[in-house]
């Protein structure tokens, strides 16, 4: 148990602050997927508990773990790489499965210009020339 | 001779390094065991003859993966603060629509990663025939500076490394 | 006095990852169309792998690492099959 461990007050204070900061974000990543009103708002919501949210988690525990083993813990390096490498994979799929859907059902959560993909390029063609202009400026 | 031995040298090295990290040990028989399973899995890869990324200027994805720490960083900070203290009526984001210049396909699923891990985008539609790419931005103030944004910061990057 | 520190902030951040699982499940059952249950079983997947990982520093045991690596694992392949029965509405092409 954590009672039997000891570490210094400065390193516990350190762990404590990762710990709890890490948490505070997935927190506030899922408060946002329960309170945002569309799909396409809520799918950036997860990703602040899937970035520095298990970032924080994992140092404080790499943190502690090295301090009271002893010895370089490095396993969370892997736990680390492996979710921001799927992460993105999974809500991509996700929104092209969301985008595919709505445009099947003609959904109201896309602008009209988004929900057919062959005229999707005429409504932004001002967008377009606009940031071209600014490219051959610079 | 290389390429047929060792097809994927960069996969091989970080399962190797996988195995030894799930292992927690660095003794003898662990190391030629990950070797071995690293090896095979290398050549399993190469009987699905995935084309082989050319990667160029390989000191350019340190550059690349600090600016994309620190940007994820800022927007994980923006998005949270937005969802804690924004009022909903307020409507900032919004679908954007932008051409890219990256045509390697290697390039655009970096990218694609890079913007949906960030809180405050999400890749969703690209149009490999138009090179249209359909981005949401949670918080979109000024449209042409999000284009600029991702042009300059990473498009540009990317570019250098993989075309 | 740095076990009392530790405790008390553990539990405080498994309090933090508890209403962060309310609400995905909140969300998971509220819908109201499939793609946004399965955001939602995402995100309740690395938030059950975030209590895993706190509670392995509470107990000070390393085992509860390779539970935690299951499960964003079963999750990742869970929400990409998922993901690909609503687009084609079938699993394997």
């Amino acid at each position: 148990m954590i009672s039997d461990v000891d570490i210094p007050v400065a390193v516990a204070v350190l762990v404590a602050a990762c710990v709890l900061f890490g948490a505070f974000l997935t927190m506030v990543g899922c408060l946002g997927l329960a309170r945002l009103r569309s799909f396409y708002l809520r799918i950036h919501a997860p990703t602040l508990g899937t970035s520095f949210g298990v970032l924080f988690i994992l140092a404080g525990s790499v943190l502690f773990f090295t301090v009271s083993g002893g010895r370089i813990a490095v396993h969370e390096v892997l736990i680390m790489v492996f979710v921001s490498m799927t992460t993105p994979v999974t809500l991509m799929l996700l929104a092209r499965a969301a985008l595919y859907r709505d445009r099947a059902a003609r959904s109201e959560e896309l602008p009209l210009w988004a929900r057919n993909p062959s005229q999707a390029g005429a409504a932004v063609v001002d967008v377009v020339s606009a940031a071209s202009e600014t490219e051959s400026r610079s | 001779m290389t390429r047929r031995l060792l097809p994927y040298p960069l996969l091989v090295l970080l399962l190797w390094g996988m195995w030894l990290l799930l292992q927690q040990s660095v003794r003898p028989g662990q190391l030629l065991l990950g070797l071995v399973v690293a090896f095979l899995a290398g050549h399993a890869m190469a009987a699905l003859r995935v084309p082989r990324p050319k990667l160029r200027r390989l000191w350019k994805t340190l550059e690349l993966f600090w600016l994309v720490t620190v940007d994820i960083l800022h927007s994980n900070v923006a998005v949270a603060t937005l969802i804690l203290f924004r009022r909903h009526r307020a409507e900032t984001s919004a679908f954007l629509l932008m051409p890219l210049k990256l045509r390697d396909r290697n390039g655009l699923a970096v990218l694609a990663c890079i913007l949906t891990a960030a809180p405050g985008t999400a890749w969703l539609e690209y149009n490999p025939t138009t090179g249209m790419v359909l981005v949401h931005v949670f918080d979109l103030v000024d449209e042409k500076q999000w284009i600029e944004r991702i042009r300059h910061r990473y498009e540009r990057l990317l570019l250098e490394i993989f075309q | 006095m740095s076990a009392t520190i530790l405790t008390w902030s553990l539990v405080g951040a498994q309090a933090m990852i508890g209403i962060a699982i309310l609400a995905t499940v909140y969300r998971l059952v509220k819908g109201p169309r499939a793609q946004d249950r399965v955001l939602a079983l995402d995100a309740f997947y690395v938030c059950g792998m975030l209590m895993l990982l706190t509670f392995g520093i509470r107990t000070a045991a390393s085992f509860y690492f390779e539970a935690a690596l299951a499960i964003a694992l079963l999750g990742f392949v869970s929400t990409v099959a998922l993901a690909k029965f609503l687009m084609r509405g079938e699993v394997i092409e």
